[in-house]
């Protein structure tokens, strides 16, 4: 039948009928349907980034680099200072954690950040112009990325600023070893390059004026006053605040502390005031704390930073007298509810400068004669989906309103109220923010995930950082940031890793090209489940078929 | 042995693909052009991994032989499933004869295309457990014992699932099939009976014999791709979970596969002329609970009274792990 020298057929033949002919796709109770849910990190995320996205496109190497840049300031514009001073809720949240290591999500933003700044990537480009203008108060984090999103939307922005530069806490509260000012400068130079103006040292007195100049206003003044607490002191001891110190440090008039320094209070003001006064010359910084390590509000990292830098903690203990250059410490206890009570056990403590760090209050003289504008707890009060105050047309975020006070939620509530004001303008209603469907550690495979532990920082050595100011943490090189960037894990959303369209005994799933993902022939597919089982991200659901 | 280093990805080489790997670098099964030799429309069970198992083994051997492969099918499900008259789902020249001759209609197509001078084309034989290990034994150890020019592939479901769940020479102790009732002081399957088809294939001393199962494409395709390198008799053996048969969901065919695996109940190996050559190391250590508590066919385990087999199922993981030093500690 078949000659020797014929050409062996490799189309293969299906010969008279094939099995195409029957649709298996009748035996299907459940169907299987590709999901896209969101990921701990960016529902942990108070700036908002699509921290999968970014990561994501990082992933190509060099020539995904701008993409990913791209997609991180969609949400915050100041990558290259959150890769630094961010306390990264994003890798706290991390589905990662249980195959080895967390994402190292901040390093690789930082990453992101210092190569924008290096090769001098702009920000996007404005919307046409609306014609409306908007007065931002105070150029902090929050008034800063309102300002931003405000511009992006096409309004006319001007942020008054009281000090003489830019950048609120970022600039005058978080020490020059943390955030660089120069990083700092750059990322608000872009920001102005988009066409934001900053008007330093122009404090803005009347609100009724700024709403006579301006169709609406932003509120971000922060919360720069140091809180006070009372405590008995002869008039030759020197007490301070420790923000006033810090602020005094970053304009570059560095005060005379002693060599024996106490700090009071266990928030992360008061770390930096202690990293802060060793830098100064403190051969003793000894932080004072009425409670314990584990109720300790500092962050965990700059605690440890603290005590690798000499830094020492007196823990359940609280000053109750300052007298010349003795301080009187009293030794606390806690009681069932953990709450400390004195035990009347005191003791001496040598110190030259007391700072106090117990907490900061926003700066409301602005609002005093404005009663509409509801303060409750030290805090102007908001409505929660629009951010706008009791009088029309002017809305609070950041420090100044409540919530969490860090930069990263100051950033995410700028953006939200540049939202908000936009609406609100337009005489459109802002709709609430939405609930995501969480793709939970439940739902993934971590089995085809490769072991790849987190690519460590390096950190500038102990004995070196108490000397100055240099910065401590080193960024990532790109070929350490591509590897991190790798180690995500895609949780809730496909990146074609092929498992579905390979493991089809069914043969009945497509695979679209590069980037288009697949699809599900459901002629054929008969509801095994196995794509579902076997999709290392949880992107695929069963759900009942009905017919 | 030629193997291509992945280098780190998000995902490793357990994943069918990826998309930042170059072609090269990918599995057959991740190409969207690959042969899909046996093409939907079969009507095999939901979640079955024989199916799944053929059509990795033969995308690899057509892609191997540049699409100059015949296919020899012994009866049985592969054989039932694909091919309800007048239709066939599979693309590649395939034939059908009978349930033990499998091995020797192979050995016929090569013998003939020998002498025909076609030794570019390739052939393949296939069937499940009970073609092979039971009815078929003898013609595969003649195919063996001659060293015929074939690739035999065994897919493994461990018994006869399409005629009802009868008991096989390769279903696995205290199992429960309707040959072998959970009655009596000894439910299921005897412990001691049926054969290692691998050790069998080995003793013929033929130049390849390995094993494989669903859980790990990559490994599967590198030894067809290893076995269609090489001339002369050839052995796979592949685990392939049955939902029916076992009584698991259809969904866990592959977590079932990688569970015989990882807690070293089968070991996945490659020998050479007799000898063993490569084993894979067990990656995440699972307990045997892992991949008999899913199974409905060993229900009976976990019941009271199934304390002595669970430990008698241990004591064969943990032979195994000895014996194939499946945890890497003696090298």
């Amino acid at each position: 039948m078949t000659s020797h020298d014929a050409p062996p057929t490799l189309g293969l033949s299906t010969g008279p009928a094939t099995s195409l002919a029957y649709h298996t796709g009748t035996w299907r109770t459940e169907r299987p349907v590709y999901v896209e849910l969101a990921p701990p990190c960016s529902l942990g995320c108070p700036s908002g980034e699509d921290i999968r996205g970014w990561l994501g496109s990082t992933q190509e190497g060099e020539e995904g680099f701008e993409t990913a840049w791209r997609r991180l300031v969609a949400a915050n514009p100041f990558p290259a200072v959150m890769g630094r001073i961010c306390y990264h809720p994003c890798q706290t949240a991390c589905n990662r954690t249980d195959v080895d290591e967390e994402v190292g999500i901040n390093a690789v933003e930082r990453f992101l950040g210092d190569t924008a700044l290096e090769r001098g990537w702009a920000l996007p480009a404005p919307a046409a112009s609306s014609g409306r203008r908007v007065l931002v108060v105070g150029s902090g984090p929050a008034g800063m990325s309102a300002a931003y999103h405000l511009r992006r939307l096409g309004h006319e922005v001007v942020v008054r600023e009281a000090a003489a530069e830019p950048g609120g806490m970022m600039r005058y509260g978080i020490p020059a070893y943390r955030l660089p000012r120069e990083v700092l400068a750059a990322e608000i130079r872009r920001i102005e390059d988009t066409g934001v103006r900053i008007e330093c040292s122009t404090p803005v007195t009347s609100l009724d004026e700024a709403q006579a100049e301006f169709d609406a206003v932003v509120l971000t003044v922060g919360a720069g006053v140091a809180h006070h607490v009372d405590i008995p002191a002869g008039a030759a001891s020197k007490i301070v605040d420790a923000i006033d110190v810090l602020r005094d440090v970053a304009s570059g008039h560095a005060p005379l502390l002693g060599r024996r320094v106490a700090v009071y209070g266990g928030g992360n003001t008061a770390m930096d005031a202690a990293r802060t006064a060793r830098r100064l010359g403190a051969s003793e910084a000894v932080v004072v704390y009425r409670r314990t390590r584990e109720q300790m509000p500092a962050h965990p990292t700059e605690l440890e930073d603290a005590v690798g830098e000499g830094v020492r903690v007196q823990w359940l203990s609280t000053i109750s007298q300052v007298e010349g250059q003795t301080i009187t410490i009293e030794r606390m206890e806690l009681d069932e509810d953990g709450r400390p009570h004195g035990t009347g056990v005191f003791e001496e403590l040598d110190a030259d400068t007391v700072m106090l760090a117990v907490g900061q209050d926003a700066d409301l003289t602005l609002l005093s004669d404005v009663p509409e504008v509801v303060v409750a707890d030290g805090v102007v009060q908001v409505d929660p989906t629009t951010l706008m105050t009791g009088r029309d047309g002017v809305f609070a975020a950041g420090d100044v309103s409540p919530g969490s006070r860090t930069a990263t939620y100051a950033i995410g509530r700028g953006a939200r109220a540049a939202k908000a004001v936009d609406a609100w303008l337009a005489s459109r209603v802002l709709p609430a923010e939405p609930v995501q469907r969480e793709a939970t550690a439940e739902r993934l495979q971590p089995w085809y995930y490769s072991d790849a532990p987190k690519q460590h920082r390096a950190e500038l050595e102990a004995a070196r950082r108490v000397t100055g100011f240099e910065e401590v943490l080193a960024g990532l090189d790109a070929e350490h940031a591509v590897f991190e960037a790798r180690r995500c894990m895609s949780c809730g959303s496909c990146f074609e890793c092929d498992n579905c369209f390979g493991m089809c005994p069914d043969d009945a799933i497509k695979k679209l090209g590069p980037g288009m993902r697949y699809e599900i022939d459901y002629d054929y597919c008969k509801g095994c489940g196995i794509c579902a089982e076997e999709c290392p991200c949880g992107a695929i659901d069963m759900i009942p078929e009905v017919r | 042995m030629t193997t291509v280093h992945i280098p780190f990805l998000q995902t490793g080489t357990l994943a069918v693909g990826g998309r930042l790997l170059d072609d090269a670098e990918r599995s057959v099964q991740s190409h969207a052009d690959r042969p899909s030799s046996l093409t939907k429309g079969h009507r095999a069970c939901q979640g079955c991994a024989e199916a799944l198992a053929a059509r990795w083994v033969m995308d690899t051997a057509v892609e191997a032989s540049d699409g100059k492969l015949v296919v020899a099918n012994a009866t049985g499900c592969l054989e039932v499933f694909s091919t309800l008259y007048p239709e066939s789902a599979w693309k590649p020249p395939w034939i059908h004869s009978l349930f033990a001759n499998a091995a020797a209609v192979a050995t016929g197509i090569a013998a003939s295309l020998h002498a025909q001078g076609r030794d570019d084309v390739r052939v393949l034989a296939q069937g499940g457990d009970g073609g092979t290990v039971d009815i078929g034994l003898a013609a595969v150890s003649g195919m063996f014992e001659r060293n015929d020019d074939v690739l035999y592939v065994c897919y493994d479901n461990q018994g006869y699932m399409n005629t009802g769940v009868q008991r096989s020479s390769a279903t696995p102790a205290a199992a429960r099939t309707a040959t072998t009732p959970a009655v009596g002081r000894s439910p299921g399957q005897a412990f001691g009976q049926g054969k290692s088809m691998v050790k069998i294939a080995m003793a013929h001393e033929i130049p390849y014999v390995a094993s494989a199962t669903p859980a790990d494409l990559r490994d599967l395709e590198h030894k067809v791709r290893t076995a269609m390198s090489i001339r002369g008799a050839r052995y796979l053996h592949v685990l392939v979970p049955c939902p029916v048969g076992w009584g698991s969901a259809s969904s866990q065919s592959i977590a079932l596969a990688r569970a015989a695996v990882q807690s070293g109940i089968f070991p996945v190996v490659e020998a050479r002329a007799g000898e063993l050559t490569d084993v894979q190391r067990i990656r995440e250590r699972a307990d045997v609970e892992e991949y008999l508590r899913p199974q409905a066919r060993f229900a009976h385990l976990f019941k009271p009274g199934g304390e002595d087999a669970l430990a008698r199922w241990r004591a064969l993981a943990d032979a195994n792990i000895r014996r194939y030093d499946l945890l890497g500690e003696r090298s």
